[in-house]
């Protein structure tokens, strides 16, 4: 049995992380999920979020945006819109994201695409989280 | 015969437009190679992605996702991908001409434009043709997010029952000095469903997993293709550019010729008048 398994994090603009990692824990679709090597293969939806995982008992942290998680043969691919590290996020523009989704959900305009706008407020809220666990 | 002064004054109008187009070729030769780094680089993804839902949707039964189902065509959408300035060479005629060609295969439907790039959006105008949306100003190494806009809109619109087929127009990076205009299908997409059951288990089912894959698919392949127009047209720019450059060489020379003629006939009317001169003197 192995003791570690594979996570890459995949965005179209970059490879975000390649590392031999012990647990995980994403924010999937329906809620938390842990995973940890020797998994069965899986294919889920990611919310935007934060992503957590332990290297040699130490917690690391991740902002991911909506995207996918793929595991088998004991690696997790996580194909995500963008992927952060929690010191490469910038906090200002994440501040200013949620002020303005939030005042879109709250006027309800006709064209307004809710789903959307939910999206981009969780991805603002998701990268706030994210940016507080700066080592 | 232009006078000495007249040619003086063309050989440095030439020199200074050979400066502007030889610092205009090393200008796309940079912006080349930066977009063709952000395009291997997005290799992976587009690998993983396409990986992916070919598994998926090899594992359904059936077709069921409304992206993929084929419907009778009455209405197709062009994504328009081109420049927004010209000096490019052939890179946007070329395009648009293959275009206005394929248009005659989709005689009994009608036809709307997605322009981006403002050269698309001048034919589309000019040529009387319906515009749904025009896009400018794409970055010169463009970004996911610019993509998802306009793939947003293409799935929207299609979902709405706009459009019954989408295709992407641009320009397909084959080398620096090579581009191949494309139409290619972008909505419905294809794939062969039933032809392999799946080990995946998946969260919370296939349906809502496809439900997500699927647009994304979409971002990724208009996002691929603006990449593929921007390499294109820094190549073509690059191309261009560089001729321009030799051609003012050229140019230079004849001129510094001439010049020469017109000094030296100059100097010989010169003596002669002189000679002519100290002759009637004498």
């Amino acid at each position: 049995m192995e003791k570690v398994l594979k996570l890459q994090i995949i965005t179209p603009e970059k490879i975000a992380l390649d590392q031999e990692i012990n647990s995980l824990v994403v924010p999937a679709f329906q809620g938390l999920m842990g995973i940890l090597p020797n998994h069965a293969p899986l294919v889920t939806g990611l919310h935007p979020g934060v992503l957590k995982y332990t290297k040699e008992e130490e917690e690391h942290f991740f902002f991911v945006s909506e995207g996918f998680l793929e595991v088998a043969k004991n690696t997790v691919t996580i194909l995500a819109d963008a992927a952060e590290k929690p010191r490469e996020i910038d906090v200002e523009r994440a501040r200013e994201a949620k002020v303005r989704a939030q005042k879109r959900l709250k006027k309800r305009a006709k064209s307004l695409d809710v789903a959307r706008a939910r999206l981009a407020l969780q991805r603002a809220i998701a990268r706030i989280r994210a940016a507080e666990h700066r080592e | 015969m232009p006078g000495e002064q007249d040619i003086k004054r063309h050989i440095k109008s030439v020199k200074s437009t050979q400066q502007i187009t030889k610092a205009m070729k090393m200008v796309a030769a940079s912006k080349l190679r930066k977009t063709q780094k952000a395009a291997v680089i997005s290799r992976p993804y587009t690998e993983k992605l396409e990986q992916l839902l070919e598994h998926v949707i090899a594992s359904l039964e059936v077709k069921t996702h409304s992206l993929m189902i084929a419907r009778p065509v009455k209405n197709v959408g062009i994504v328009l991908l081109t420049s927004d300035r010209g000096l490019a060479g052939g890179y946007n005629t070329n395009l648009l001409r293959m275009v206005a060609t394929q248009e005659a295969k989709f005689k009994d439907v009608g036809i709307k434009y997605i322009a981006v790039g403002r050269k698309g959006f001048d034919f589309v105008r000019k040529g009387g043709r319906n515009l749904q949306e025009d896009f400018s100003n794409i970055s010169d190494t463009p970004e996911f997010v610019e993509a998802k806009v306009i793939a947003e809109l293409v799935v929207d619109s299609y979902e709405e029952g706009m459009y019954d087929e989408v295709y992407l127009a641009y320009q397909q990076f084959i080398s620096t000095i090579q581009q191949q205009p494309v139409l290619k299908k972008l909505l419905p997409i294809a794939g062969e469903a039933g032809a392999a059951p799946s080990e995946y288990i998946f969260e919370p089912h296939r349906a809502k997993v496809l439900d997500v894959l699927l647009p994304k698919y979409i971002d990724n392949e208009v996002y691929h293709a603006l990449l593929e127009a921007k390499a294109s047209e820094h190549g073509a720019r690059m191309v261009a550019m560089g001729a321009s450059t030799d051609n003012a060489n050229e140019m230079l020379e004849k001129l510094a010729l001439s010049y020469n003629r017109a000094r030296q006939a100059a100097i010989t009317r010169e003596i002669s008048e002189i000679v002519a001169g100290a002759n009637a003197l004498s």
